[in-house]
């Protein structure tokens, strides 16, 4: 008896010591490019350096209140802020409707799937070049249009007004297919029943879609707006591309402002860089724990 | 009547507003520098040309590039693929110590922004002179939470009765996974595979800011230093836009099924 224990215990403890060594590789990577990075933004983010961006001295929190009293930190967040709801809102939007136009079997309407989730496959670095041709001010295809219409040609992305709305159509533009596709995937779950429940009480295709489909495709819609913020808060590749953050900072977002004051032509303020990523990453836990918060409680889940 | 004329009506608006970038990319690309540079712009070829397609690869190293971008690209999926089936694997089936504070430590490297560690991951790689390598680009990726938070999922539903079974039958875990788990996990290794292979081909700010060579950056690099130049030709980037979507855009059309998937994971509780 005792014997059998002891062997169960040891193949147990084999078991957990197998089951360790298969988690090692993950947390290996983890630990050296997440977490220590981690610590290491919040070391940085208290030293000062020399010219090379050498770490040469501790200066405590004078790089967050550098941060915090540089005239370019209300506007950088009010353009983070401003980008996040251009994007955000219209992509969620625009798919919904998308989806809820697919979602009846209509001729073609698998072809028309296929197309529409197109966008999906630009890297942000062909979706921005090609968008770069289209607001060019001479001889893209955005400036003919507005001509046409009537209107004086738009320096879409040297204008103060227009540059972060420039920005903010290419990533709609970019997240169409991948929000289509997660809608639909919710659209698909809905029980046709209910459909069928709703026609013989005579509701119309609006209030089918008001009272039955929306509601009940809140998780995904959930689900998007978390992602599509957190998305929004990372961008890059369309502002460096399209704007570089111009003109004077009017698309200089949190994380472009990091690029800008910790690479961005040679710059090396690491100390200052690493106190605005330690707000980047202050800003991302805040609001996805206030979309946690509030938005979830409404979410129906089935 | 009415609402079905409306319903195809928007549809079509939208596919215009949606698809004409699309048919802008590829149209652009086989047109003559006058159809292209011209004000109005022309909106479909007077005469295909290929001229583009031979350009482009003169004014940025692009078959190197396309090269650079396909194998970073394989290698992380490779890897995260093997990380992810090792760890879903253990935390599933295998008696793991600290089991809910290791997942847990999983789920927290997809809640840190890598924008907001890359300083000090950059300065790694530069301090030791690992600038402008295939290594660079691809160390810190080699693993990631995602592949093991889908793969879980998956294991998760695989009959407990099923493996005990394999186990009496005197299968090792190694056989069990190689000869049952894995053949009935294609669904959700494809898509994880396709996920990470389109995460990893699309990456921008890591490899502008850890290559500044043009025969070690990436294709997305090319793409951006094509529009930089002084005199950017739209046909050239457009040829390359074209290029460098062939490898997405078929995984994308024939990968939908997983990907939705992939893509919902967190949605469906």
């Amino acid at each position: 008896m005792r014997q059998a224990a002891t062997a169960g215990r040891r193949g147990l403890g084999r078991e957990r010591l197998l089951g360790l060594a298969l988690v090692a590789p993950s947390l290996a990577v983890f630990g050296f490019f997440i977490f220590w990075p981690l610590v290491r933004t919040f070391q940085l983010s208290t030293t000062g350096q020399d010219l090379f961006g050498r770490a040469d001295r501790q200066v405590g929190l004078a790089n967050f209140t550098a941060v915090l009293h540089d005239s370019q930190f209300g506007q950088v967040l009010a353009v983070t802020a401003g980008y996040v709801v251009l994007t955000v809102i219209p992509s969620i939007l625009f798919a919904l409707v998308l989806g809820l136009l697919l979602q009846n079997p209509l001729r073609g309407m698998r072809f028309l799937r296929s197309a529409f989730a197109m966008p999906f496959a630009y890297s942000v670095a062909a979706a921005s070049v090609v968008f770069a041709a289209l607001f060019n001010p001479a001889i893209g295809i955005a400036n003919y249009l507005v001509t046409r219409l009537g209107f004086a040609p738009v320096q879409w992305l040297t204008q103060p007004g227009t540059a972060l709305i420039s920005v903010a159509i290419t990533t709609v533009w970019m997240n169409v297919g991948y929000n289509m596709l997660v809608i639909l995937a919710g659209v698909g779950g809905v029980d046709e029943q209910l459909y069928e429940a709703a026609r013989l009480d005579g509701a119309g295709t609006f209030r089918i879609a008001r009272s039955i489909t929306v509601p009940l495709i809140t998780p995904s819609l959930f689900f998007l707006v978390v992602v599509d913020t957190i998305a929004s808060l990372q961008s890059f590749g369309q502002i460096r591309v399209l704007t570089r953050g111009g003109p004077t900072g009017h698309t200089t977002t949190l994380v472009y402002w990091i690029y800008h004051t910790a690479f961005e032509n040679g710059a090396s303020d690491y100390g200052e860089g690493s106190a605005q990523a330690v707000v980047l990453l202050l800003v991302v836990i805040l609001i996805t724990a206030i979309q946690f918060g509030v938005l979830e409680r409404r979410v129906i889940y089935r | 009547m009415r609402g079905r004329a409306a319903r195809v009506l928007a549809l079509v608006v939208l596919a215009v507003l949606i698809l004409f970038p699309v048919y802008f990319t590829i149209a652009g690309s086989l047109m003559k520098p006058g159809d292209i540079a011209s004000a109005p712009p022309s909106l479909f070829p007077h005469g295909i040309t290929f001229h583009n397609y031979r350009g482009v690869f003169r004014a940025v190293p692009l078959g190197r590039q396309y090269f650079n971008s396909t194998l970073v690209s394989v290698v992380i999926t490779l890897a995260q693929l093997v990380c992810a089936v090792l760890s879903a694997y253990a935390f599933v089936f295998l008696a793991l110590p600290l089991k809910r504070t290791l997942f847990a430590v999983f789920l927290l490297t997809l809640m840190v922004p890598w924008e907001s560690i890359i300083i000090p991951n950059y300065l790694f790689m530069a301090d030791h002179r690992l600038r402008n390598t295939y290594l660079a680009l691809v160390l810190p990726f080699l693993a990631g939470g995602f592949g093991t938070f889908l793969l879980r999922q998956s294991f998760r539903t695989f009959p407990v009765e099923l493996r005990d079974a394999a186990v009496l039958d005197g299968a090792s875990h190694g056989r069990f996974l190689f000869t049952i788990l894995l053949p009935l996990s294609r669904p959700a290794l494809a898509s994880v595979g396709i996920f990470v292979f389109l995460s990893a081909w699309n990456q921008f700010l890591w490899p502008l800011l850890i290559t500044d060579s043009p025969r070690m950056q990436t294709l997305q690099i090319g793409l951006a230093s094509l529009n930089d130049a002084e005199a950017a030709d739209p046909g050239l980037i457009l040829a390359g836009v074209t290029l460098a979507l062939v490898p997405t855009a078929a995984l994308v059309a024939f990968g939908q099924r997983f990907l939705v998937r992939g893509l919902t994971a967190g949605a469906v509780r």
